[in-house]
């Protein structure tokens, strides 16, 4: 399936002005083949609005953070679609225009912050460097600055604090520390990248209260990227749920959990454990496994896993599903008809979970 | 003390144990200057009891630097203990030289995390799960290969990939190899360290319910260690919570999860983010204030007390014990949450 295919069949985001991302592709020329990363994507956030994509490895979530923000090596990525952030095209601007806005517009919280922040130079230097760039001033300012936005993520002892190391830092510091840094310049736009993954679920609990709070102060869109959809329903207002680079469902938070309506999404929710119900006695997997993006199966990508697959009587192998609003911007990438789906989840899926 | 003052095991009396632990200890020592003088010590696990019984699951829960995966290696003998005990199948193991260990290293197998670095990129799937019959020297009725070819179907594996390679599987498919290479020899126990945690949501899914297939078809008895409390509350008997090396809580799953004692045990629970968005708005969440001390140098008497919002000045001068406070519940703490009525010191 070509771009053109799909190009004038694909909404423009129901939901969000401040960042519209339309019909993204990310496609990575390699020796055994194309990887589509990322193959039609779009969706919208407003700022003060928090958006969670969701997906599992390989689902091109990180791809898509990484394209927003013009992380990609140039030569390495072919991409195309439309990314605005308030506006102007990020795609087609020069690199010299997305680095202006890198760290002042958007600014992105990685998983690892030991891999991600440099090892030789100190917290402090990190930040002032960022904000130094940004914007014209002293380092005397830029240092105070550095050492109010320690203070403002919760690290004790900013003004000692802020000639450390990353490597003295403790993991859940350190992550703080990196959203300082992230949020030095006041960013529009918050792309958080697995930010917890990586931490005790104490320090976890901490560092998305922080998200929260920080967020609803500075007034900023977040994209929460992650696997994990109990931290998705903590934060996020709408979910994307991804999956072999698409989008396959994509709603608000209550639309995704109350109501799904992809099968792949029935099933993500179907294997995790759940702390705050009764135990049951299996956990109900996907069966299979996520598959290649080289060779990404004809029609819908999840066919090959999708127990309702026959219900589609061979659409599904061989057309690619459009997201269709089901009802009130809750869109959905599924062959079977909305009554049909509705159907299956309130008496075969619900009652299982 | 016998096993059933300690443990509170209600009509058990310590036979049916399968491993039983008693003030296990191990720290590591930290080295500095030309004389490598010993300075101080990580004291990953500080004086721990428990016991396992035959075909249970026990959880150990806990976040980075309790001790959990040190208590782990422990078990299998993959590291010696510094102090304290530990039992085997009526043998004690604690010191044991590496040749009177290696039998019963049938019995006792381990699962890592990590599913890429735990298998030798070299060596094809057939030689990595047939290897224990050769350093065991065990010669299976049929033959190795087709001993092999055996257990790699009893864990969802095609035989057929008798030949092929690690980085030809994907992660959860390698941690089912991990799997197989601990049941070839039949083993009474498996020590699980996170086997799940380096692995995607769904496939999670498929390897819990293979562990859960295979406990209940072989009769094995698991020591699961993990930091998710949601998967822990899937697959294990009992549970005990660690912090900082040291055991706070240990109950039966269900008194665990419906009235947790201790309080950083239910700080835990509280920080664990469920899919619910209708929990968002009357969440009460307990915010632990900062990170877990360094285990170098940690809290003197009770550990918790720098986190804990309940501390008073005896939790700063006297460690709590670790006291059945419900038959099977026991908890270490002063001040224990949920505790029955009456609650007499300590």
């Amino acid at each position: 399936m070509t771009l053109t295919d799909h190009q004038p069949s694909t909404p423009a985001p129901t939901r969000g002005t401040f960042l519209q991302v339309r019909d993204l592709t990310v496609h990575f020329p390699t020796d055994d083949g194309v990887v589509k990363s990322v193959d039609g994507l779009t969706f919208g956030i407003d700022r003060g609005k928090t958006l969670g994509i969701v997906g599992e490895s390989g689902s091109g979530k990180s791809v898509t953070s990484m394209s927003v923000m013009g992380l990609h090596k140039r030569g390495t990525a072919t991409i195309s679609g439309q990314i605005l952030l308030d506006g102007t095209d990020l795609v087609t601007a020069s690199p010299d225009a997305v680095r202006r806005m890198r760290g002042k517009r958007m600014a992105m919280i990685f998983q690892d912050p030991l891999s991600a922040m440099h090892p030789y130079y100190t917290v402090g230097n990190q930040i002032i460097e960022a904000y130094q760039i940004h914007n014209d001033v002293s380092t005397k300012k830029a240092r105070a600055h550095a050492i109010d936005m320690l203070d403002r993520v919760g690290i004790p002892e900013p003004n000692r604090r802020v000639d450390a190391y990353p490597h003295q830092y403790s993991g859940g510091m350190r992550q703080r520390a990196m959203i300082a840094m992230a949020l030095s310049c006041d960013p529009d736009l918050l792309i958080a990248d697995e930010p917890t993954t990586a931490l005790d679920v104490t320090v976890q609990a901490q560092i998305l209260d922080l998200i929260r709070d920080l967020q609803k102060e500075f007034n900023s869109a977040v994209i929460i990227i992650t696997h994990d959809l109990g931290v998705v329903a903590e934060l996020a207002d709408d979910i994307l749920v991804m999956y072999a680079g698409r989008s396959v469902e994509y709603g608000s938070a209550e639309h995704i959990f109350n109501e799904p309506e992809h099968p792949y999404t029935w099933g993500l929710l179907g294997s995790m454990p759940r702390f705050d119900r009764a135990r049951t006695e299996r956990l109900l997997p996907i069966k299979g496994t996520p598959p290649s993006l080289i060779n990404v199966p004809s029609g819908c990508p999840f066919h090959p896993r999708c127990r309702f697959e026959e219900n589609t009587h061979g659409l599904a192998r061989e057309q690619r599903p459009e997201l269709r609003d089901t009802g009130d911007g809750h869109l959905v990438a599924c062959h079977m008809s909305p009554e049909q789906r509705r159907q299956i989840w309130r008496d075969e899926i619900q009652p299982l979970l | 003390m016998t096993v059933t003052e300690t443990t509170g095991h209600t009509g058990t009396d310590g036979a049916d144990d399968l491993i039983s632990v008693r003030g296990l200890v191990k720290h590591f020592p930290i080295r500095r200057g030309l004389l490598q003088r010993q300075v101080a010590a990580v004291q990953a696990v500080d004086g721990i009891d428990f016991s396992v019984k035959r075909g249970e699951t026990l959880a150990l829960v806990g976040e980075s630097g309790c001790g959990k995966s040190t208590t782990g290696r422990l078990l299998t003998r993959l590291e010696e203990p510094t102090a304290g005990t530990i039992t085997f199948d009526g043998h004690d193991i604690t010191h044991l030289a590496e040749g009177a260990m290696r039998p019963l290293r049938r019995d006792i197998q381990i699962i890592f995390q990590d599913p890429y670095s735990s298998l030798n990129p070299r060596h094809t799937v057939g030689k990595i799960v047939g290897a224990p019959y050769r350093l065991q020297g065990v010669n299976p009725p049929g033959g190795v290969r087709k001993a092999v070819q055996d257990v790699l179907e009893l864990v969802g594996l095609n035989p057929e990939h008798y030949n092929r390679y690690p980085h030809e599987f994907s992660g959860g498919q390698r941690q089912r190899i991990g799997i197989a290479r601990t049941l070839t020899l039949k083993p009474k126990m498996i020590v699980l360290d996170e086997p799940v945690s380096a692995l995607d949501v769904s496939i999670q899914a498929q390897v819990v319910n293979l562990l859960e297939d295979l406990q209940e078809e072989l009769g094995l008895t698991y020591v699961f260690i993990a930091h998710d409390l949601s998967v822990v509350r899937h697959v294990s008997d009992r549970v005990a919570v660690m912090y900082l090396g040291k055991i706070v809580e240990i109950a039966h799953r269900e008194g665990l999860y419906s009235t947790p004692m201790h309080p950083y045990t239910t700080a835990l629970m509280s920080a664990v983010p469920v899919p619910d968005t209708t929990r968002r708005a009357n969440r009460e969440r307990i915010r632990l204030q900062g990170d877990v001390p360094s285990p170098i140098n940690p809290p003197p008497a009770c550990r918790f007390h720098t986190r804990c919002w309940k501390a008073q000045d005896v939790c700063k001068t006297q460690e709590p014990p670790l006291v059945a406070l419900r038959p099977g519940h026991e908890v270490a703490c002063h001040f224990p949450e949920n505790a029955p009525e009456p609650t007499t010191a300590g």
